[in-house]
């Protein structure tokens, strides 16, 4: 039975949508740029080399958390053990990937992306989506967008030591304090968007004061949530150049590490 | 036909849902009567979303030394002296109330920093004593009286099962007659405006809360609502208007591009640099100065454009100008011909002021014009003329019950009644008119209905409101209502428009008669279903008795006061304040009467100073010194 | 100044309709509006269009313009290429009643669900003290002009009729929100009713109600993000659920 717009009582228009800008081409550029995203993580998420140039760290992997991580890259120690699974190393990078991965899952903004983009629920406004029923985010699996607050905390924390990351980078290869390369800058600039996506975070907005039902009680918590809320008009940036700032972080530490180009020292 | 029209039976009517129909509703209902509210556009809609600045109420939350008394004074001052003196003293005492339980009803005003609500300063009012939010007042007002109605509708449901039990709202109908039998109204026929089926509501009570009439002139800033439905049906059920020569004009509103058509351009671009220049690029206010004002105002531009920078040294430019004054130069140099093509002159700032000047002082100017429009005020000229804004004059009430003089079972608030306002209305006053007159016209019509029980309508009476709607159908090859309505707004505008004149009133009211008398044959082409051309026709016969009885009633008041300026009278005469203009209607025409005003008693006669009565009253009143 | 436009205007009622061409003139600062009612002074009398204001305040002139939700009045016609033509289209989302006109009383009656305000029983008029920092985010809210372009734009209705009985839409949410955050609102289950009774958690927040708001508020962002979070704190959140059982907060939950 015909539903949405071609339910009957409806004005009868044979179009799924009468608009004639290129609504398509935001959807599918949102497409483009995350499967690229997808594809190059994945590729160095199970690579399991060239994350480690001393003192500099790919965010992919850190911490490091493995015995069979190179030396120097694990922060936090090795608490967990190798693990094989079928046979094959699961890389270190897979355990920890999937918190940052879970907080932007379930991030609010990159939820509205690919819903739109790659579930097309709806593609653009007002043009027809193609699925025959819709039941939002009321049952598993999608009900799990609520746990957005629990990724949060994960982020914070990896802010944290990806931030310390940044630090440990004022040092030179042999771990002097006291040096500047293109790479601290690299990791400082990754973890200064990392930052900016987690302050600007929805939920970040809600617990920092937007819970509050009188604000005029609470006037430190309300100056903290007036300033959330101007970052959070950027989230959407912030998520965007979050997401480059971590893979162009990787890829240069991965050049580093492999030898294809040289991390220039200021001093 | 009567077997299938559809039938309800209440104990009130009201008609209109702006904020006083919506008052009255909430107040029948708490009366514990049934009530259906009717209105021609969907719930909500109504003009009163229109409303910006605020509402008057003089709760003294910013200055305590407002109160009630200096409320009533600002109010008749404004009016001329010639406002009911009970309706304007109710209203000055009830407002602050009739705003406070708003905000139990979920009301959000702007606060003060003691967090009670803010109240703005407005033009005639001593004090700040407008409440407001933001500039969108009117909205605040009715959504918040649309989700009282809600909020009694869920109770209802939650007690007697079904939400609609006692007040139900019938959205996009119009009502296009009072029946009445025994002299008193037994209820009200209309028609869907969807269908076009017709509906008849049995109701010993009928509120009207229908608004304004600016649609009657060609450039006006209300809607297409503002037909003047509700003066017409008090008219034709046997009720009276009072001072229908009353209306709000503004002199400077938008006359093009036609999707700002009737906005209107605040007195403050003028104030901030805007000049007025007609076709020929003369800046004309230089020759309208009268010689009153002779001292005050430059007789030559540079001592004008000197004024911006420093007043003290210079006079101002004549731009600035009383509204009337304004208002009859621009009308003198379009009838002269030196006028746009859509009957305006332009007003520019563009070439007064750098861009962003203009932008940080008139920043809502700018903005509406530019989306609205397309128009960059900081780039080109405005064409502005006199915009119909508000009327002042309406059904003649009882200003305690709001019980409509000569129709029992009738009652008016709002807009659509007269007196409260006299000649002229202060900005903020609509919006507590609305509520302090919307609540006694709901007690009122209770009042009527529990002591007056039912009143049934006679098949015969149905039949003549049927045979009306019925009437443009039948008619093949008539006269084109658009068309009609068109030439109506010319006359009205040009003849009886902000400047009058007795030539110019007696050609209006000759060719409204013709009007009329063409009316009568219009046809319209297509079905009932949701036809405007259909609804036209009915509006269109609203308006026709509303501009002939603002004809007469302009006619007869030889004098300028107010929203009424005679060019040949230019001066204020204490004579005519204390003449009433009354029309009534016969069936065929309006006739207007004079009628003496209730004077002043003595404890709201002493609230003045003596010498400001003098400018308005006879020795003879000064002397008796209020009437009891 | 004057030229002349094409239309492809949408006419019909429930049963039956279709795009109808017709060439009209326009003026220079003109809106659709200003357009549509030539058309129906001049050619077609009884072209039924719903609208009041012309102003963009009172929210009728709802309809689709080159297949987007607009406000006829706030929609320039300087926006169109000079030789395009312009399709309008009744709201896609709600029976049609005739031409651009349709029938939106799913709106009333979602109206009708949604709990009124409660204030506490005792506060006396006048004596209400709010801070504006306390009103104001419920004060964007009630800038709302109910012109229903959110209801219409939202997929989960406008691709869905089932959903209809189970999804209050935008605009109730933001009312929810407006409420939830009300000062002296006093009803405490509006979060669980948003969740459990509106449909709450049917929206997948893609911002197509914020996108064609005139008022520009900030539907997604403002109401419906910060009430799926106050949905968490009530029904999701372990440590927040426990939290309140322990010590009830006042003016938190």
């Amino acid at each position: 039975m015909a539903t949405g717009v071609f339910s009957s009582g409806r004005a009868k228009i044979k179009e799924r949508t009468l608009r004639t800008d290129r609504w398509w081409l935001q959807p599918a550029f949102t497409v483009f740029v995350l499967l690229s995203f997808i594809v190059y993580a994945t590729i160095r998420a199970f690579e399991n080399a060239h994350y480690f140039a001393a003192p500099l760290i790919s965010p992919f992997y850190s911490p490091c958390l493995t015995p069979n991580c190179v030396a120097g890259s694990s922060l936090l120690g090795q608490p967990i053990g190798v693990v094989h699974l079928f046979g094959i190393m699961v890389s270190p990078s897979l355990f920890i990937l999937i918190f940052p991965l879970g907080f932007r899952l379930t991030c609010y903004y990159y939820r509205k992306a690919y819903y739109r983009s790659f579930w097309m629920s709806p593609p653009a406004c007002a043009v027809a989506e193609p699925h025959s029923k819709y039941t939002g985010e009321t049952r598993a699996p999608l009900i799990m967008q609520n746990a957005h607050r629990w990724f949060f905390y994960a982020g914070l924390v990896f802010n944290v030591i990806l931030t310390i990351d940044a630090i440990l980078a004022f040092r030179n290869a042999d771990n002097k304090w006291g040096h500047m390369s293109v790479g601290t800058l690299v990791l400082l600039a990754n973890a200064t968007f990392l930052w900016l996506y987690s302050a600007s975070c929805h939920t970040c907005r809600h617990t920092i004061g937007g819970r509050l039902r009188n604000f005029s009680k609470h006037p430190v918590r309300y100056k903290l949530w007036t300033y959330v809320s101007i970052l959070n008009h950027k989230h959407q940036n912030f998520a965007w150049v979050s997401l480059f700032g971590v893979a162009l972080a990787d890829l240069y530490v991965r050049q580093v590490s492999s030898g294809s180009i040289t991390n220039f020292y200021f001093f | 036909m009567s077997e299938q029209l559809e039938r309800y039976s209440y104990d009130i009517v009201v008609i209109g849902a702006g904020g006083a129909g919506l008052r009255a509703a909430v107040e029948a209902r708490e009366a514990g009567l049934r009530v259906a509210i009717i209105c021609k556009s969907l719930f909500g809609k109504a003009h009163t979303v229109m409303a910006e600045g605020g509402v008057a109420a003089s709760m003294g939350n910013v200055n305590e030394s407002d109160n009630w008394m200096v409320h009533f004074r600002d109010t008749m001052r404004g009016g001329k002296f010639l406002n009911h003196y009970r309706m304007a003293e109710l209203h000055a005492k009830e407002a602050p109330e009739r705003v406070w339980e708003l905000e139990l009803w979920g009301a959000l005003f702007d606060r003060t920093k003691e967090g009670k609500i803010s109240q703005r300063n407005f033009g005639g009012h001593e004090y700040p004593r407008l409440a407001h939010v933001g500039d969108r007042t009117g909205l605040e007002l009715i959504r918040t009286m649309q989700q009282r109605i809600v909020a009694m509708q869920q109770k209802d449901g939650r007690e007697t099962g079904n939400p609609e039990s006692f007040i139900k709202v019938f959205a996009e109908l119009t009502v296009t007659e009072i029946t009445k039998e025994n002299g008193k109204v037994s209820g009200a026929y209309g028609y869907w405006r969807e269908s076009g089926k017709e509906v008849f509501f049995e109701a010993p009570a009928v509120v009207l809360a229908t608004g304004g009439v600016g649609k009657t002139f060609k450039i006006t800033s209300n809607s297409w609502e503002g037909t003047g439905d509700g003066h017409a049906l008090a008219l034709k059920a046997g009720g009276n208007l009072v001072d229908m020569e009353f209306l709000q004009f503004h002199p400077t509103g938008m006359v093009w591009p036609p999707s700002v058509r009737g906005l209107l351009v605040t007195e403050s671009v003028r104030g901030d640099g805007g000049v007025l220049t007609n076709t020929d690029g003369v800046r004309f206010m230089f020759n309208y100065i009268p010689d009153v004002f002779k001292d005050k105002y430059a007789d030559n531009e540079a001592e004008a454009d000197r004024w911006y920078n420093d007043q003290a040294n210079n006079r101002r430019p004549p731009e600035l100008l009383p509204r009337d004054e304004v208002a009859r130069a621009i009308n003198s140099e379009v009838k002269a011909g030196r006028g746009t093509e859509h009957g305006g002159v332009f007003l520019d700032v563009s070439k007064r002021l750098p861009a962003d000047v203009i932008k940080k002082k008139l920043p809502s100017m700018w903005h509406q014009f530019y989306e609205l429009a397309g128009v960059d005020i900081t780039k080109e000229a405005m064409e502005v003329g006199p915009t119909c804004h508000y009327v002042m004059g309406g059904v003649e009430v009882d200003p305690d019950s709001a019980a409509a003089v000569g129709v029992p079972g009738l009652f008016a608030a709002g807009e659509v009644a007269g007196g409260m306002h006299g000649s002229n209305r202060l900005g903020g006053n609509s919006l507590s008119d609305l509520l302090v007159f919307g609540r006694r016209a709901g007690v009122g019509a209770s009042e009527y209905v529990k002591s007056n029980g039912a009143n049934p309508a006679s098949e015969d009476s149905l039949k003549v409101a049927h045979e009306r709607i019925e009437k443009p159908f039948s008619q093949v090859g008539g006269e084109n209502p658009y068309a009609l309505h068109q030439e109506l707004q010319e006359v009205a505008h040009n003849l009886v428009g902000i400047i009058r004149t007795r030539a110019e009133l007696e050609e209006a009211i000759a060719k409204i008669a013709d009007i009329r008398e063409r009316a009568k044959s219009v046809s319209v082409s297509g079905g009932r279903e949701f036809n405007p051309g259909f609804h036209l026709t009915f509006d269109l016969d609203n308006m026709l008795l509303i501009a002939e009885s603002t004809a007469k009633s302009a006619l007869l008041r030889e004098e300028s006061r107010g929203g009424h300026t005679r060019d040949d009278f230019p001066g204020m005469n204490a004579q005519w304040r204390q003449v009433n203009h009354i029309s009534s209607f016969n069936g065929d025409h309006v006739s207007v009467r004079q009628q003496p005003l209730p004077s002043l008693p003595k404890e709201l006669f002493d609230l003045f100073d003596i010498h400001e009565l003098e400018k308005y009253m006879t020795p003879e009143e000064i002397a008796k010194g209020g009437s009891n | 100044m004057a030229r002349t436009i094409k239309l492809r205007i949408w006419r019909g009622n429930a049963k039956d309709g279709g795009l109808q061409d017709v060439t009209v003139d326009a003026n220079e600062g003109e809106v659709v509006l200003d357009v549509i009612h030539r058309v129906q002074a001049t050619q077609m009398n009884d072209l039924a269009v719903r609208w009041n204001c012309k102003a963009g305040k009172c929210g009728s002139c709802s309809m689709e313009i080159n297949g987007k939700p607009r406000l006829a009045c706030m929609t320039q016609m300087a926006n169109f290429e000079e030789d395009e033509t312009i399709t309008i289209t009744p709201l896609r989302a709600f029976p049609v009643i005739k031409d651009l006109v349709t029938d939106v009383s799913f709106n009333y009656k979602k109206a009708m669900e949604i709990p009124a305000f409660e204030p506490p029983a005792d506060l006396k008029p006048g004596e209400p003290r709010m801070e504006q920092i306390d009103v104001e985010r419920s004060q964007e809210f009630r800038k709302c002009i109910e012109c229903f372009l959110c209801q219409d734009t939202c997929h989960v209705i406008r691709d869905h009729e089932e959903n209809k009985k189970s999804f209050a839409g935008p605009r109730f949410f933001i009312r929810i929100a407006e409420l939830d955050m009300h000062p002296l609102d006093m009803l405490r289950n509006r979060k669980q009713k948003a969740q459990e009774e509106h449909g709450l958690g049917m929206c997948n927040i893609t911002k197509c109600c914020t996108e064609v708001c005139p008022e520009h508020i900030r539907i997604t962002d403002n109401a419906i993000i910060p009430m799926k979070e106050r949905v968490v704190d009530v029904k999701y959140d372990p440590a927040r659920w426990l939290g309140s059982k322990i010590r009830k907060r006042d003016g938190i939950l």
